[in-house]
């Protein structure tokens, strides 16, 4: 039976209702950082605990990945069935910009500014044939 | 102690097919022994990188086994800047007074792909194509359009002035000019980035001859002297290459320090700097190193592109020879071909290219992954 497991451990909360991004914050100068590391990028501190970072955020920048990248892309895809995808950095409310695949891909779709959703989404599919989860981001559905 | 260049050469950007990144590498020594009328034997010491082409050190094959101190310099995009100023601190500190700065390379077609454990990244970031220069690029354009009001304009505008200045460039790979329309309809590859505005990665080879500046009339009559270099990293909160997250506030690049220390260096400022050599990797950089070099405010750009300010008639003329997007991008060789314009400049030698009015001061800039700046100024 296919089952789904995460492409990586600890980048986020899963399986969860409402999964999060996790990452690490400082306990010394209260920075953040994506993914959860044990030394601070900020003051150089080990004194790092990881924490929640959120589950929603606004789109600081974006562009279109319109080309299949090379090794060590993991999609599966060939030339002729690449999808582009969106990649921007999103602000999250655990205080850090967080760089994510988009699943919006045409510009029209995209604005800095506008509201967006974490998804957790099947990435691609392993030798097993399991599932690899990886993290995205999603438009806002308007109310 | 000043330190002088007495020596230039250059193997052609673009593709040789039929020879190695190294023998690019040799090639170019080979022109800059020659052009400073010295021997292999004569050099003391090299510094010299290359990413794709092999270890800078094995050109002593090519070159003679004479001995010298050869030391492999890699320092990504900022390779040869950092050779350079290796050199320019082993003439300095007295050790040394002669000696050759080389870098080459020779890449596959296509985008680079680098590997995230050579970064310090953790492989799921290449693997869910988040690692792309191109990406970043985009990235960092579309953020400072929407923060300082650049539009495409000004885009179109930098490819369109490389590849005029790569056509009367003999040494340039691209040797077409490319209308504004044909920039503007070229493909998308990486919103707000199209096709004609990125450089491609190539092949070539660079070198320098470096002397102690008090010996410098001895072998040439026309010396030019290095009164800055210096090359910083990135700080906590810059907006860098292969970066899964960033600060919420934005720090100053590297180049800003890089360059703020260059001027201090050699006392002038950007106003008193004639021919500027600037890293565009893609024509957004250009545009944002414009600013962060302190040659103008940011926002200015688009004002300046539109009168022609960065034009080889220009006030402030930038990447006089077409820059990367013209003679694509051989990683190892990039920044030395900046050094090697700049002097063709200073010297009167430029032909169709040459900025007019006997330019006095030289500047470059490269900046390369995972954020690294090197800045030189070159004078008469």
């Amino acid at each position: 039976m296919t089952s789904q497991v995460p492409l990586h451990e600890g980048l986020f909360t899963w399986p969860a209702t409402k999964p999060q991004l996790l990452g690490s914050r400082c306990s010394q100068c209260a920075e953040a950082a994506f993914p959860a590391q044990p030394d601070c990028r900020s003051c150089g501190s080990r004194d790092t605990t990881i924490v929640e970072l959120g589950d929603h955020g606004t789109l600081w920048t974006w562009t279109i990945q319109t080309f299949l990248p090379k090794h060590p892309y993991l999609s599966g895809e060939t030339a002729d069935t690449f999808r582009p995808y969106g990649v921007g950095y999103v602000e999250m409310p655990g205080g850090v910009r967080v760089e994510a695949r988009l699943k919006p891909n045409s510009p029209d779709q995209l604005k800095i500014g506008m509201p967006m959703q974490l998804d957790i989404i099947p990435f691609c599919t392993d030798e097993n044939g399991d599932q690899r989860m990886t993290f995205a981001f999603s438009a806002v559905a308007e109310v | 102690m000043d330190v002088a260049i007495i020596g230039i050469g250059l193997h052609r950007f673009g593709r040789s097919p039929d020879m190695s990144g190294m023998q690019q590498g040799a090639s170019a020594v080979r022109a800059a022994l020659a052009d400073a009328g010295l021997a292999w034997k004569d050099m003391q010491f090299a510094y010299g990188g290359s990413q794709d082409g092999g270890n800078a050190d094995a050109l002593v094959n090519e070159l003679g086994l004479t001995g010298l101190q050869f030391t492999n310099i890699w320092n990504g995009c900022a390779t040869g800047g950092s050779s350079l100023h290796a050199a320019y601190t082993a003439i300095k500190s007295g050790e040394y007074d002669m000696g050759v700065v080389v870098g080459f390379d020779k890449h596959p077609r296509g985008a680079f792909n680098p590997q995230p454990k050579e970064w310090g990244l953790d492989e799921w970031y290449g693997e869910t194509g988040l690692m792309l220069t191109t990406q970043f690029f985009a990235l960092k354009t579309q953020r400072y359009m929407y923060d300082h009001g650049i539009t495409e304009d000004a885009l179109i505008r930098v490819s369109e002035k490389a590849f005029n200045n790569g056509s009367i460039t003999p040494t340039a790979w691209r040797q077409q000019a490319l209308s504004y329309e044909e920039i503007a309809s070229s493909t998308m590859v990486s919103d707000p980035l199209r096709k004609y505005m990125f450089c491609s990665p190539a092949e070539g080879g660079a070198a320098l001859i470096v002397c102690n500046a008090d010996k410098a009339h001895q072998y040439c009559s026309n010396p030019l002297f290095i009164k800055a270099a210096a090359v910083r990293t990135r700080h906590y909160g810059s907006f860098e290459v292969f970066s899964p997250s960033q600060a919420m506030t934005v720090a100053d690049a590297p180049t800003v320090t890089a360059s703020k220390a260059a001027f201090e260096l050699a006392g002038i400022g950007p106003e008193d700097v004639d021919v500027i050599q600037l890293q565009d990797t893609d024509s957004g950089t250009e545009i944002m190193h414009m600013a962060e070099n302190g040659f103008c405010e940011h926002g200015e750009q688009e004002k300046l592109l539109r009168e022609g300010a960065t034009q080889i008639d220009g006030r402030m003329p930038v990447n006089t020879d077409g820059g990367c997007l013209a003679n694509g991008e051989p990683v190892g060789a990039s920044g030395l071909r900046q050094i090697y314009e700049v002097c063709v400049q200073l010297r009167g030698e430029g032909g169709a290219r040459q900025v007019a009015n006997n330019p006095k001061v030289g500047y470059t800039h490269v900046y390369g992954a995972p954020g690294i700046s090197g800045v030189n100024i070159i004078t008469k």
